[in-house]
């Protein structure tokens, strides 16, 4: 009974208000950020009243709610010749493989169980972990679900009976199964640095600094690792720059046959994978919840001006500190969409196979070497951190390409 | 066993009936497509089964390789037959007299099995991780049947390049030019 | 049972219900409006011309092995990559030096089936690659 109503606790704040709210406010980021960038001024109509003559539109943000309002009130088109049954489960499995692959992400630190009433502990219950499933296991079935996530595609386009659908939904998954083999090698280095399969050991195994200052996230033990995951993982949500399964002037993708709320869920499903990936990615390479200088084991100080002592204060700070960290990753990707045009397929599948595939590998024997070199990690930091710097260097200094000018005639 | 209903129990018959409907959907399904659909429930309900039986890394295998792999190639290869739309004639039932009779035979000797054999029942186990467990199984008494597991990898590759590339003459090509 | 598997279970239930939730409600509240042209495929305004499910190209088949492969050579990394982290801690019996060696020979193994791959061709998805692969088209 603790055990459901704590889940189900966890499952409101992180699942429902979090994720879901972030994959809303990400919806309309997106639109914001395509308006922006094509010099128009997107969403501002949607509004309840006027003040001062003007409506009352909160920057766009109500759009959201119309928007959902509209899907709702929709009439559900099933076409001609459509599989029913198949047709009607498939917006469920992308939705459903997102919000259980949240459950193993610990969204905080643990709390000792002592700072609650005890009447509401049961007994030998020590620790509550801001997570709603403490497994051991925990980043293998993350990727374990993470490869259920193509039936939805899979199955959505072949019910449809549509060929933009199919080939949508054959895209997709060929492209998603090309990267989950990178997705899946390159978390090997993250495995053998920190030893454990459970996400909130390997955050908790990020703590400490590098050199003094710099904090000893995943990012500066794995530099190649977090660059290879982000961009599979990319690829796994489906979007620009790898969104052929889309492509929505060519094909449409395989929700093309989807209406009102049915494709509301692909949609949101979609938009609550990129949450996902921001978590995970934050829970990999950017330390989780931890945030050193500021969060300390039992106590939080901002620069010695503020300081709250105390588990609850160390929580509620490092819960706060990992959502704003997963909506900097999911924001840092929905950059992405205006900043590279699409790939072509093969293109697709070469940067898959035989670019992210070599490297992985590449990063799994140079990584164990240097971990065998030196069991305690400096030496693996050393280089890291060297590789970041010739990456920055490289960036700054580098060869840059003459301003394309344009010919007038 | 039975007379003491224990919670796990209860959690365990859904699993189990989830997946034996799914085996069923398999065998009796006339629509191809939703035999391979019904393939996945039925592993879903084994990685169900596996972690019941604190198999964490086996259930996770499961998953990973069963219903995110195989099942992905078995609908790949559905859709690349020809006429498969024609759900009839692609899941004809046939010699139903000589399955009954293997299924007659099988089901008897299960039963013997389940019945005959003098089941202990041990107490219940700490759950451990089995990640580690298995890793030390294959760099200790296994690791010869590790290597040659990827020698049979290797095959099961080469053989895919192999039988996926078949000669075409210049004019076949011509006709048939560009993926889909 | 795990215990710790139960949440992983209940979130399922709980996330799967709620999808269907929504999905009942919202067809209770839209409007039923049939029609012929509504249930038609959607062929970017064309008229739909014959059945959809057609046969595809067998590179898709192809990448689905490529991928069974490698992901079960995953499946037997991780395990590995357990053992040997703890084995350069020297908490294991195992010297790292065999964990290691062990590892190269098979991934090299494996890296032997994709160099053959990529020699002959298989990963590639061009018009200009690959002319041996058969591309299985839909017969027009």
């Amino acid at each position: 009974m603790f055990l459901l109503i704590a889940t189900l606790l966890k499952f409101i704040f992180f699942g429902l208000v979090f994720a879901i709210g972030l994959a809303a406010v990400l919806t309309w980021m997106e639109r914001r950020q395509s308006a922006y960038s094509q010099d128009r001024l997107g969403p501002t109509r949607a509004h309840f009243f006027k003040i001062g003559g003007k409506p009352f539109t909160l920057f766009g943000l109500l759009h959201i709610a119309a928007d959902g309002a509209s899907m709702f009130f929709k009439e559900p088109v099933t076409p001609k010749n459509a599989d029913k049954f198949l047709f009607k489960i498939a917006p469920l499995i992308g939705w459903t493989t997102a919000l259980v692959t949240l459950a193993l992400i610990p969204f905080g630190p643990s709390l000792p169980s002592s700072v609650f009433p005890a009447s509401w502990i049961p007994e030998g219950v020590e620790t509550i972990y801001l997570q709603m499933a403490h497994v051991d296991s925990g980043i293998l079935i993350v990727l374990a679900i993470g490869s259920l996530g193509v039936y939805g595609a899979a199955i959505g386009g072949w019910a449809s009976n549509n060929r933009f659908a199919l080939l949508g939904g054959l895209r997709a998954t060929a492209q998603s199964v090309s990267y989950e083999v990178a997705l899946g090698l390159t978390l090997v280095g993250i495995l053998m640095a920190y030893g454990s399969t459970e996400l909130g050991s390997i955050v908790e195994s990020q703590n400490g600094l590098l050199f003094g200052f710099l904090p000893a996230w995943g990012l500066f033990i794995q530099p190649l690792g977090a660059v290879l995951f982000f961009i599979a993982a990319t690829a796994e949500t489906k979007r620009t720059p790898f969104d052929m399964p889309e492509g929505e002037s060519e094909i449409i993708g395989y929700f093309l046959e989807y209406s009102s709320m049915q494709f509301g869920l692909f949609m949101l499903g979609e938009f609550l994978e990129i949450v996902v990936l921001g978590a995970l990615f934050t829970t990999l390479f950017l330390g989780g919840w931890q945030f050193p200088h500021l969060i300390g084991t039992d106590s939080v100080s901002v620069f010695g001006l503020f300081t709250w002592n105390g588990p609850v204060a160390v929580a509620v700070s490092g819960t706060l500190v990992f959502c704003v960290k997963t909506f900097f990753v999911c924001s840092l990707q929905l950059q992405l969409r205006w900043t590279l045009p699409r790939f072509r397929y093969d293109q697709v599948m070469r940067l898959g196979w035989k670019t992210l595939l070599p490297l992985a590998l590449i990063n799994i024997f140079v990584t164990a070497g240097l971990i065998w070199w030196d069991p305690t990690l400096s030496i693996l930091s050393y280089v890291s951190i060297g590789i970041i710097l010739l990456f920055v260097l490289v960036v700054i200094a580098g060869p840059r390409r003459p301003p394309q000018v344009a010919h007038g005639h | 066993m039975l007379e003491q209903v224990s919670p796990s129990f209860l959690l365990f018959v859904p699993i189990a009936l989830f997946t034996v409907a799914g085996a069923c959907g398999v065998a009796f399904s006339r629509n191809i497509v939703y035999a391979a659909f019904s393939l996945l429930a039925c592993f879903v309900g084994m990685v169900g089964l596996f972690a019941f039986l604190s198999a964490d890394f086996l259930a996770v295998v499961q998953l990973m390789v069963y219903v995110g792999g195989i099942l992905v190639l078995i609908l790949f290869a559905i859709m690349l037959t020809n006429k498969i739309s024609e759900v009839r004639r692609s899941n004809p039932s046939s010699n139903i007299v000589m399955g009954g009779v293997l299924m007659i035979v099988l089901i008897t000797a299960l039963l013997g099995v389940v019945f005959g054999f003098p089941w202990t029942v041990g107490a219940p186990q700490p759950f451990a991780a089995t990640t580690e467990t298995i890793g030390r199984a294959f760099l200790g008494s296994y690791l010869l049947p590790f290597e040659v597991a990827g020698l049979l990898l290797l095959a099961a590759l080469l053989a895919a390049v192999v039988v996926a590339r078949k000669e075409m003459t210049p004019a076949e090509q011509d006709g048939k030019g560009g993926t889909p | 049972m795990l215990q710790s598997h139960l949440p992983l279970f209940l979130v399922l239930v709980v996330a799967l219900g709620l999808g269907v939730f929504i999905l009942v409600v919202s067809s209770l509240v839209g409007p039923k409006r049939p029609s012929a042209v509504k249930a038609d495929a959607f062929e970017c305004g064309n008229p739909p011309s014959g059945y959809a499910r057609e046969r595809f190209g067998v590179k898709f088949y192809l990448v689905a092995i490529l991928f069974l492969v490698f992901d079960i050579e995953a499946v037997f990394i991780y395990p590995w990559a357990i053992v040997f982290s703890d084995s350069t801690r020297g908490a294991g019996t195992l010297s790292p030096l065999l964990v290691v060696v062990e590892m190269v020979v098979f991934v090299g193994i494996l890296m032997i089936g994709l160099a053959y791959a990529w020699r002959k061709g298989a990963l590639e998805w061009g018009p200009e690659h690959g002319k041996g692969l058969e591309t299985t088209t839909a017969g027009h």
